[in-house]
């Protein structure tokens, strides 16, 4: 047995360097045929020192003013990643910039000697993607008064008083609330043809954690579709993890094996997608279509379009201007979007009812977390004290709720509401 | 079978022992073959120069002072556990439970950093977190050390398994401590007050954990090869009925050592949670308590070659890690290259090993 192996071992040994004898006259031909993939790199290469410009205030944005180096938690695999990185490739080719990625980010020192390495490499302006990165990126900003930083999700700028530290997010909850809509028409569709009755009207939801983003985002999508189909009640489950393909496919599973009749989902990998087509159940999506990975259930996706925020940081940078310390992108900054109805899953009219709605949502008309359309304990809510410094303790400090609606992402731009409200059962809160 | 005699195209037998220089020259024959088999996939998919390739590599590590010493920090973690894993193994005892035995110890720092930071003097509360960091992981090695000294289970598979226990209580403790509310993250702990991180020595953050790495280095080195523990170690590892024989009391000197092995995880835990991190999350030993299996194995558990075995994999690790950066390529690209590397290296321990005999070769000559 030991024989057997070392023989088969010595045979791969043997047949690789084989291989590598074989192939290696070929290398020389080779560079030409793949360059595209390199471009990027060898574009502005002499963009090294410009990190002074900024301050003689000459007016002209010239691209090589700006070096950007961007974090990401995970590679393209993630659907939360690849949003970002698209985002990244459209601004700085649109704006002529140079760029450096660096994927696979821990959310720990890595970061941190990531963003150094970046700025050692020449970067002025460096972002990072998860929201594990910020406390890191906030140590490389106390370091680099003179680069700038920014971090998605993050709640920390607004109270660190740090001059090159800024955080972002986008109003995604309007995102989430126009694809509830579109999911409470698929459900009222279901209704009418008599497929399932109105007390069967049940959605499923497969969160990450039971934190703030999550909540809002899942709440947002349920008050959606009850604005449709006002009999509709919805389980949610979590994972406990913002990417596990496993997890959220079981979590898909066991809310379809629970009768929910449409799942949505916030968390990072195509599970919950791939176990609805399976399923035949379907899905409303996030961070960007998966009608590949589901073509007979996708319905549409909400998703935050970074570029509006990338380019407004790379100009800002570009003519020597702060950057705000937390920048929240909406509907009309054009950085939540939904993509492409699936016209052969959603109902009828699903484009219509959409664009009606974002317009009144636009025009302030409309609020998703409106008091009068849901209730606590069987009550209105008519105060509400949320977590928006964030510490240790979990302080509530500033009231959110004025003029009849829930304030989100106006005092901070990463989400804050966090009330469980009537109609939603959690499945499990272990995370 | 019948009685024709078949002779096969080749065979393979066992070397004698190999003069120290033909094996080291195996070994770079091995790390060469690997860069260039590195060299060629990289200039398929991506179309560069090899050279550019290799230089990517070394710029990886060497290509600014601050990836020297990020290069130095990560090499001085993984050969500290590495250092802990290896008493167990040259006694036969196969610890693959470092990655646990971390966590014990990282989750135990994190634990007084959280619950005493700022109520005890700075000096206090880092004693007490290494007490507490090597009390940890040394549970963690100790039991399965008791179980197999009394019951004989099969060590292997226990430290595995104290491995997911350790992940989860981790993953556990993270939801208790978690900042904000329901975001599944610690994030730095005394970001502000500092309390119980360690202290930065001659101006350079990664200073100190590589000084502990290489006193741990040194006092393995003493403690394996000059005192009547270690001698016994090996003794237990060549023939346990040898041991018992001469009257080494082998059950204790199998706890006793798992304990010692776990309490040095334990202090490399400490070093990941204080010292750079200052975080804990479930994935902070990025794998090292595996790793570290392969530093000791290539290494045969010479302390010093340690330096070298892990600075090897490291410096791979992060050159490979430049390549995905460089020309833009995903994360597992640079663990295929990884891979690549440590098929080579491990493949070359096989050819110090044995020797492959052709029909008609020089072998008759043996």
């Amino acid at each position: 047995m030991k024989k057997l192996l070392a023989l088969i071992l010595a045979l791969v040994m043997s047949l690789s360097l084989v291989a590598c004898g074989g192939s290696s006259n070929d290398t020389t031909a080779e560079p030409a045929a793949d360059n595209t993939s390199a471009n990027d790199e060898t574009e502005a290469p002499a963009a090294e020192e410009e990190t002074e410009a900024p301050a003689d205030e000459t007016e002209a944005p010239a691209a090589a003013d700006v070096k950007v180096g961007f974090i990401y938690l995970h590679d393209e695999q993630s659907t939360y990643d690849l949003n970002f990185m698209n985002a990244a490739k459209e601004a700085c080719e649109a704006l002529g910039i140079e760029y450096v990625q660096k994927v696979g980010v821990p959310e720990g020192q890595e970061c941190y000697e990531a963003a150094m390495d970046l700025v050692d490499e020449g970067c002025n302006l460096v972002f990072a993607d998860s929201f594990g990165h910020e406390d890191y990126l906030i140590q490389a900003a106390k370091e680099c008064p003179d680069v700038e930083f920014c971090h998605a999700t993050g709640t920390k700028a607004h109270t660190e008083g740090l001059a090159n530290y800024h955080n972002a997010f986008a109003s995604i909850y309007e995102g989430r609330y126009l694809a509830g809509i579109a999911a409470g028409l698929k459900v009222k569709d279901m209704i009418d043809s008599g497929e399932i009755t109105a007390d069967q009207a049940k959605l499923g939801y497969v969160g990450a954690f039971t934190y703030a983003e999550v909540i809002s985002g899942y709440t947002a999508f349920f008050l959606g579709v009850r604005s449709v189909v006002p009999e509709a009640t919805m389980e949610v489950t979590f994972t406990g993890s913002w990417y596990d393909m496993a997890l959220e496919t079981e979590g898909a599973q066991k809310l379809i094996d629970d009768g929910c009749v449409l799942i949505s989902q916030h968390a990072d990998s195509l599970g919950a997608p791939s176990a609805c087509e399976a399923a035949g159940v379907p899905n409303v999506s996030y961070n960007g279509s998966t009608i590949d990975a589901g073509p007979n259930t996708f319905i549409v996706s909400s998703r935050i379009n970074w570029e509006p925020y990338f380019e407004y940081i790379i100009t800002s940078v570009q003519n020597g201007e702060a950057i705000a310390d937390d920048w929240t992108g909406t509907l009309s900054t054009g950085s939540v979007e939904l993509t492409d109805v699936n016209g052969a899953v959603a109902a009828e009219g699903t484009a219509e009812a959409i664009a009606e709605a974002e317009a009144a949502l636009e025009d302030g008309s409309l609020h998703v977390f409106d008091t009068s359309a849901f209730t606590v304990d069987g009550a209105t809510l008519d105060s509400y004290l949320a977590d928006v410094d964030t510490d240790p303790a979990y302080e509530s400090d500033t009231e959110v709720i004025a003029d009849g609606y829930f304030h989100e992402s106006e005092f901070r731009s990463a989400p804050y509401f966090d009330i469980q409200i009537d109609g939603i059962t959690l499945l499990d809160t272990a995370f | 079978m019948n009685n024709k005699t078949h002779t096969p195209l080749f065979h393979i037998s066992k070397r004698g022992a190999l003069p120290w220089y033909a094996a080291w020259a195996i070994r770079g024959g091995a790390l060469i073959l690997a860069l260039l088999l590195c060299a060629l996939v990289t200039t398929l998919v991506t179309g560069q120069n090899p050279i550019d390739v290799y230089i990517t590599i070394f710029k990886g590590s060497f290509g600014s002072s601050r990836r020297a010493w990020v290069l130095f920090q990560n090499i001085a973690i993984l050969l500290c556990v590495s250092l802990a894993v290896t008493p167990a193994f040259k006694m036969r005892f196969w610890n693959i439970g470092g990655e646990g035995q971390m966590l014990a110890g990282g989750l135990a720092t994190a634990a007084c950093m959280i619950l005493l930071g700022g109520k005890l003097p700075g000096w206090l509360l880092i004693v007490i977190m290494v007490a507490a960091s090597i009390l940890a992981g040394a549970v963690w090695g100790g039991i399965p050390a008791v179980f197999k000294a009394r019951w004989n289970t099969n060590e292997t598979l226990f430290t595995l398994m104290m491995n997911y226990i350790a992940t989860q209580l981790v993953a556990f403790f993270i939801i208790v401590w978690e900042v904000p509310k329901g975001a599944g993250q610690i994030g730095i702990i005394n970001q502000s007050s500092e309390a119980g991180w360690l202290p930065v020595i001659g101006g350079q953050k990664y200073l100190l954990n590589i000084t502990v790495a290489a006193v741990v280095c040194v006092a393995m080195h003493i403690y394996l090869s000059y005192t009547k523990h270690g001698y016994e170690i090996s003794v237990v590892g060549e023939s346990e009925n040898t041991a018992r024989y001469v009257g080494i009391k082998v059950e204790r000197v199998i706890v006793r050592t798992m304990l010692l092995s776990g309490a040095v995880c334990g202090i490399a835990g400490m070093l990941l949670v204080a010292g750079t991190e200052h975080t804990l999350t479930t994935t902070i030993t990025s794998g090292r308590g595996f790793t570290a299996v392969m530093v000791s194995w290539l290494a045969k558990f010479n302390p010093f070659m340690m330096i070298f075995t892990s600075f090897l994999i490291v410096f791979m690790e992060r050159g490979a890690g430049q390549i995905a950066t460089d020309y833009g390529l995903s994360q597992s690209f640079a663990d295929i290259l990884t891979g690549i590397i440590l098929f080579c290296i491990i493949g070359s321990e096989f050819f110090i090993t044995y020797q492959i005999n052709f029909r008609h070769g020089a072998a008759k000559e043996d």
